[in-house]
């Protein structure tokens, strides 16, 4: 008996060495997603990130994992289920997992993770992001535009770098079309409750605001714009659908190419730990076309956004002034630092708002 | 700041808004418990009702057909946990609980193929004149169906419940089973019923969300409604008015914390989001201190019931 079972455990085992063999030609790749995968703006780019990638690799990879709608809270335990069902490659998609992510790192050294969005790496932990705060600078020239009361409401999820970052380049875009036109915030504490983020866009309209811009992921605000008959800006992905009357543009998420980038390096043996920032100029974020508006702001529009993808026009040129009035370059410098933009959390001047601590 | 008191309406009319699907779930809800079923599945219900109230409405391209099928596809979901319930007397915690997490899914499978589709919402009543009306018309004769159709249940059950004799049956059922048994009342029956009622009242809380409220759907857009619900029904401690006072207090902190940041009012924004819950908590204590005998939830609520023969 003990000899049959002792068969039996080498057969598994080498059943086993046979599976990771034939791993090692097939990289699982799995995902996480902050939100569901049909809230169609954040998590759903990221997803159609995932499906250019498994499109574009074939079947070199197994990308046919992925874990949706997981709170801050939980995720430390849906990454490591990843991490030991044998994914190869885990790409954690929200701010929140930053530190879950670390730590399930530090305990599977062969798997390598990849966080969006924040600053913590490990040997085999990368970060990517995407400066969605390109885009914003765009929205705020266009909305600068295009509001006749010059009232902007903005309904904002958390304040989080990425949050602020946007929220100043939009007030930086604004101010170089109209220095009159003032932002309206309401935090609504959630990335996704669609009820609610409409309920902010009816009081922001009620209030006055003519154009509508959300760093939330649904599409309740647009629609809530188009009911109303006012204007406003998509978010993560194009939402024309939503409001074919209302969209201007929107600044949307392109996660493909870096997808299939990373887990092509993982595939030659060449992943390394990396910290990615891209935005316009690598396609990562890609602007939804312009839509609603004269063809002079439309123009003006075009070539901003040629000028942010070259470089020619950084949207945190030097001089920054903070809401004190405080430059806040280092002395002789160009454009902020890139660890200033990333660790945002003070607003540029014009911005009548206090961030919430 | 100017101030325009046009502005006082459009915030009425959203705290509205916002308290309708509470109101409605609530309501089930209070009949549920008062036979003795403590129902925790309304977001599950909830969710099942906006997806297949999304889907049907849709396909049909009438918003009726949508809530038809919406209240329907909360009433199967609530036949499944009567049967786990009432009919195999299992625990009411752990099978509300599945409820809700079964009620994500099978959501999400119905809804899959209408994620990113939109329609446009209920049509709102109007009456030239009335509806136009200043400062007042629109709040009290520009609302949807759902909204009128919520308070006269609110009136309905409240009535039913406590001034007629069937009412008084199923709240006797609730206190005390074995003597309602005793006395020849068909408890199960009842309680399934009562649950049915639970469920169709979650299903059209949930077509709200997906036909009128945000005419679209999108998986988890109750977002935790169906959880605010069931605290309704305690902060009301059973009684329909109750809930209803208590769903305009609920959505109007939740409005309220929205609005005065737009107007510059300078409370921090996490202390406005937080009101409803302090709010709930600081009703509940004041409740158990009036009544220090405890007796505010049915007496039966939560037990199974096995009729011996």
């Amino acid at each position: 008996m003990r000899t049959l079972f002792t068969a039996a455990a080498v057969a598994a085992l080498s059943l086993a060495a046979a599976g990771g063999a034939e791993a090692a030609g097939k990289v699982k790749a799995c995902w996480v997603y902050t939100g569901p995968v049909g809230d169609f703006g954040y998590s759903y780019q990221h997803d159609q990130g995932r499906l250019a990638a498994a499109k574009a690799l074939g079947d070199k990879v197994d990308a046919t994992t992925f874990l949706e709608n997981i709170p801050d809270s939980d995720s430390e335990r849906a990454i490591e289920q990843l991490a030991r069902s044998g994914c190869n490659i885990v790409f954690t998609t929200s701010f929140g997992f930053m530190d879950p992510t670390l730590k399930v790192a530090k305990k599977f050294p062969k798997v390598m993770f990849e966080h969006a969005t924040g600053y913590k790496r490990n040997p085999n932990m990368s970060t990517y992001a995407a400066k969605f705060y390109e885009g914003r600078y765009v929205m705020g020239q266009i909305a600068g535009k295009m509001t006749k009361t010059n009232t902007i409401g903005y309904i904002v999820s958390f304040p989080i770098p990425e949050v602020i970052s946007g929220i100043n380049a939009f007030e930086r875009g604004m101010q170089t079309t109209n220095p009159n036109a003032k932002i309206k915030i309401v935090w609504v504490n959630t990335w996704f409750d669609p009820g609610k983020e409409a309920d902010a866009a009816k009081a922001l309209l009620a209030q006055g605001a003519d154009i509508l811009t959300q760093h939330t992921d649904s599409a309740a605000p647009l629609q809530e714009a188009e009911k109303a008959g006012k204007l406003g800006f998509g978010q993560s992905s194009d939402m024309m659908k939503f409001a074919p009357k209302a969209q201007l543009t929107a600044n949307t998420d392109n996660w493909g190419p870096y997808y299939t980038q990373r887990i092509q390096a993982l595939i030659d043996g060449k992943w390394k730990s990396e910290d990615t920032w891209d935005g316009i100029g690598k396609n990562m974020v890609v602007m939804a076309p312009f839509a609603n508006m004269p063809d002079d702001v439309k123009a003006a529009a075009v070539k901003t956004t040629a000028d942010i993808a070259s470089g020619a026009l950084q949207p945190f040129a030097c001089p920054v002034l903070d809401q004190d009035g405080k430059d806040r370059c280092k002395p002789g410098a160009k454009t902020l630092e890139d660890g200033d933009v990333l660790g945002m959390n003070w607003y540029v001047k014009g911005v009548d708002d206090k961030i919430p601590q | 700041m100017s101030f325009d008191p046009q502005q006082i309406q459009d915030i009425l009319i959203i705290i509205v808004a916002a308290a309708t699907p509470l109101l409605l779930a609530a309501i089930g809800e209070v009949v549920a418990e008062r036979a003795g079923v403590l129902n925790l599945g309304l977001e599950g219900m909830m969710i099942v009702g906006a997806s297949t109230g999304f889907a049907f409405a849709y396909m049909t391209d009438s918003t009726i057909v949508g809530v038809i099928a919406g209240i329907l596809g909360g009433v199967l979901m609530s036949a499944v946990f009567a049967f786990l319930t009432i009919g195999l007397a299992t625990n009411q915690v752990a099978a509300g609980l599945a409820l809700t997490i079964f009620g994500r899914g099978l959501a999400n499978l119905i809804g899959e193929g209408f994620v990113g589709l939109k329609r446009s919402g209920a049509p709102h009543l109007y009456i030239p004149g009335l509806t136009d009306l200043p400062l007042v018309g629109r709040l009290i004769f520009g609302e949807d169906f759902f909204v009128y159709f919520a308070i006269l249940l609110t009136g309905a059950v409240g009535y039913w419940l406590m001034r007629t004799r069937a009412g008084l049956t199923l709240r006797a059922v609730g206190e005390n089973h074995t003597s309602g048994h005793s006395l020849g009342v068909p408890v199960r029956g009842i309680r399934l019923l009562a649950v049915l009622f639970g469920g169709a009242c979650a299903g059209l809380a949930g077509c709200y969300l997906s036909l009128s409220y945000t005419p679209f759907w999108s998986p988890d857009m109750t977002a935790g409604r169906g959880w605010i619900a069931l605290a309704l029904v305690v902060f009301a401690s059973w009684k329909p008015w109750r809930a209803l006072a208590g769903a305009i207090l609920f959505g109007g902190v939740a409005v309220l914390a929205l609005a005065f940041q737009g107007l510059g009012v300078p409370i921090p924004a996490q202390l406005l989001n937080s009101l409803p819950y302090l709010t709930t908590i600081i009703v509940l204590v004041v409740l158990s201190l009036r009544d220090s005998r405890g007796a505010l939830a049915p007496a039966s609520l939560g037990q199974a019931f096995i009729p011996d023969r």
